[in-house]
């Protein structure tokens, strides 16, 4: 029974790591960034929302519903700025500016709001859970999963069904020739970061309103992200799902037995496919 | 006829390397034109350059009298140039149809719709889900030119169009040309095949070394002629006799 409950809470886990990985994903599959600030934006959104609660008297929704519209604009602007510069002077470059930004970003956040855990308040939800039979289901670890599945078939259907998906998808394989039959694969660019940053501010916001969080824990969910998409497969969104769902599922199993040895089980799992099975568990790609 | 695409003195570089020099072009409306030269004479680079992907370091290119040389390579498309590029580069992880579709990204009007294309290829209809990387050479590079119709051109580039494939098949992708030409779009295409870049063309100029080494109406340049100036053979002026006198001929 005890299993049951740690495989059921490894899934809910799984959908919050998958929810941090997709941003990486997309960022990987369209421009071939790693973007080593990931984890770092996750957790300044998060900040921010924290902020914006504390400051104003606006309602967590209205929190989120500025948030994670303002990290996509952000995520949109930084991409035809500082990554596109980097971009135009080869990949060693954007991982240097995502390595220097991870940095910037921990220092201000511990600059303006010490090194103390905080979180985001949401009320009943953090806390709340329904039973399954002998399980009890927390309504945040769903919520986790229902969003990261809900991003990816949002993500899925624009990259399938609209004519800018589709020049994504054809700049991700050939921008050369994408911009032959008329993309501004620039514009492009924006728009996959612009999906990537509003995905991590989601996973930011979910973060800290399941636990609390500190300014530097964006390096470890970085980990964690990238496991899951290489896991999974690099450039495949559904691949990016089944990879955080192993790894939170083996963590949390693996925790069962003996907590001290689960993220280093994760590793093992990582390190295993990446032996074994190079692409990924699902190779068919999105991107 | 009037100018429809004019192309002023440019200069082309690969860093230090000068591909393109001192070109100059007009195509007319409906107009045919052939760009022959040896490998590495600069004809790639100068239809890039026209369709806006390498950055000419001086001249200008004019669309309809506009001045587009500022204008990246989506936007040229949006203004009516289109290239198949050399190679065909289709999109691998696209389908046939979501390849051709693409080309519609900037939503011009004209003649050439999905079915137009289809009808114009008649295999594609029924094989439009399949990817694109099980389709002949053949195939491939009629996917590429139904891509680059479908943004409804007025200067559709080609860029040799025959690499790697069969003359039977060459023959049979070069019949759509007139079909292209009727709808009023003009075509300006690189062909290494003297013969065959002369029998499709209204005029021709053949590169050396980045430069025009000769220009003149298909049907009144010799063979041995344009073989001569493909080659840098120089018999003793003739062949650089009519170089950049193209508006009179
Ligand atoms: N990306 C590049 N970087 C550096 N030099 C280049 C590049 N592309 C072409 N060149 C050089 O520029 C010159 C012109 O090349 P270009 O590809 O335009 O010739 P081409 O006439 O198309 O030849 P081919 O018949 O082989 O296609 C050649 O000397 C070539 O080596
Ligand atoms: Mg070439």
């Amino acid at each position: 029974m005890q299993i049951l409950d740690a495989l059921a809470q490894g899934i809910l886990l799984g959908g919050l790591y998958t929810l941090f990985a997709v941003g990486l994903s997309i960022m990987f599959g369209v421009m071939r960034i790693v973007n080593l600030a990931h984890g770092d934006f996750a957790i300044l959104a998060a900040f921010l929302a924290i902020l914006l609660v504390g400051e104003t008297s606006f309602p967590v929704w209205l929190v989120v519903a500025i948030t994670v519209p303002a990290f996509a604009a952000i995520g949109y602007f930084l991409q035809r700025t500082l990554f596109q510069q980097s971009l135009n002077s080869g990949p060693l470059s954007t991982l240097l500016v995502t390595f220097g930004m991870s940095i910037v970003i921990q220092n201000a956040l511990l600059e303006a709001f010490s090194a103390n855990p905080q979180r985001l308040d949401v009320g009943q939800l953090a806390t709340a859970s329904f039973p399954v039979g002998p399980i009890a289901i927390p309504y945040i670890g769903v919520l986790g999963l229902m969003l990261a599945i809900l991003c990816i078939v949002a993500i899925e259907l624009f990259l399938r069904r609209t004519a800018t998906g589709r020049m994504t998808r054809a700049v991700s394989d050939d921008p050369d020739t994408a911009r032959l039959t008329g993309a501004n694969s620039r514009h492009i660019y924006g728009l996959a970061t612009g999906i990537a940053f509003g995905a991590v501010a989601i996973a930011g916001l979910l973060l800290a309103a399941r636990s609390s969080v500190e300014p530097t824990a964006g390096s470890m969910r970085l980990i964690f992200a990238f496991e899951a998409v290489v896991i999974g497969g690099l450039g495949s969104l559904w691949g990016t799902l089944v990879g955080g769902l192993s790894l939170g599922v083996v963590q949390t199993l693996v925790a069962h037995f003996d907590p001290s040895s689960s993220i280093l089980a994760g590793h093992l799992l990582f390190l295993l496919v990446l032996a074994f099975r190079p692409q990924g568990l699902i190779p068919a790609r999105s991107l | 006829m009037t100018t429809l695409l004019s192309v002023q003195e440019i200069n082309v570089h690969h860093g230090q390397l000068h591909a393109v020099r001192d070109f100059s072009l007009d195509v007319n409306d409906g107009e045919k034109t052939a760009v022959i030269g040896a490998n590495g004479a600069g004809k790639s680079t100068l239809m890039r350059a026209i369709a806006g992907t390498h950055r000419p370091t001086s001249g200008r290119i004019f669309l309809r009298g506009e001045d587009i040389t500022d204008l990246h390579a989506g936007r040229r498309v949006e203004a009516g140039i289109a290239l198949v590029p050399e190679g065909r580069r289709l999109f691998r992880s696209l389908s046939l149809e979501e390849n051709l579709l693409t080309g519609t990204y900037r939503k011009r009007r004209g003649t050439w719709s999905l079915e137009a294309i289809f009808e114009l290829f008649p295999w594609m209809k029924e094989r439009r889900a399949k990817p694109v990387a099980r389709l002949s050479g053949g195939e491939q590079q009629a996917v590429a030119i139904g891509r680059a119709l479908l943004s409804n051109p007025d200067v559709l580039l080609i860029d040799e169009l025959s690499l790697g494939l069969a003359p039977s098949i060459v023959a049979r992708i070069y019949g759509m040309i007139p079909r292209v030409v009727e709808t009023g779009c003009s075509v300006l295409f690189v062909e290494q095949n003297v013969a065959q870049a002369l029998s499709v063309a209204d005029r021709a100029l053949c590169l050396l070394e980045g430069r025009t080494v000769l220009t003149g109406v298909a049907s009144e340049l010799e063979r041995s002629e344009v073989e001569d100036a493909y080659f840098g053979v120089a018999h003793g002026r003739g062949g650089r006799k009519e170089r950049n006198s193209d508006a009179d001929s």
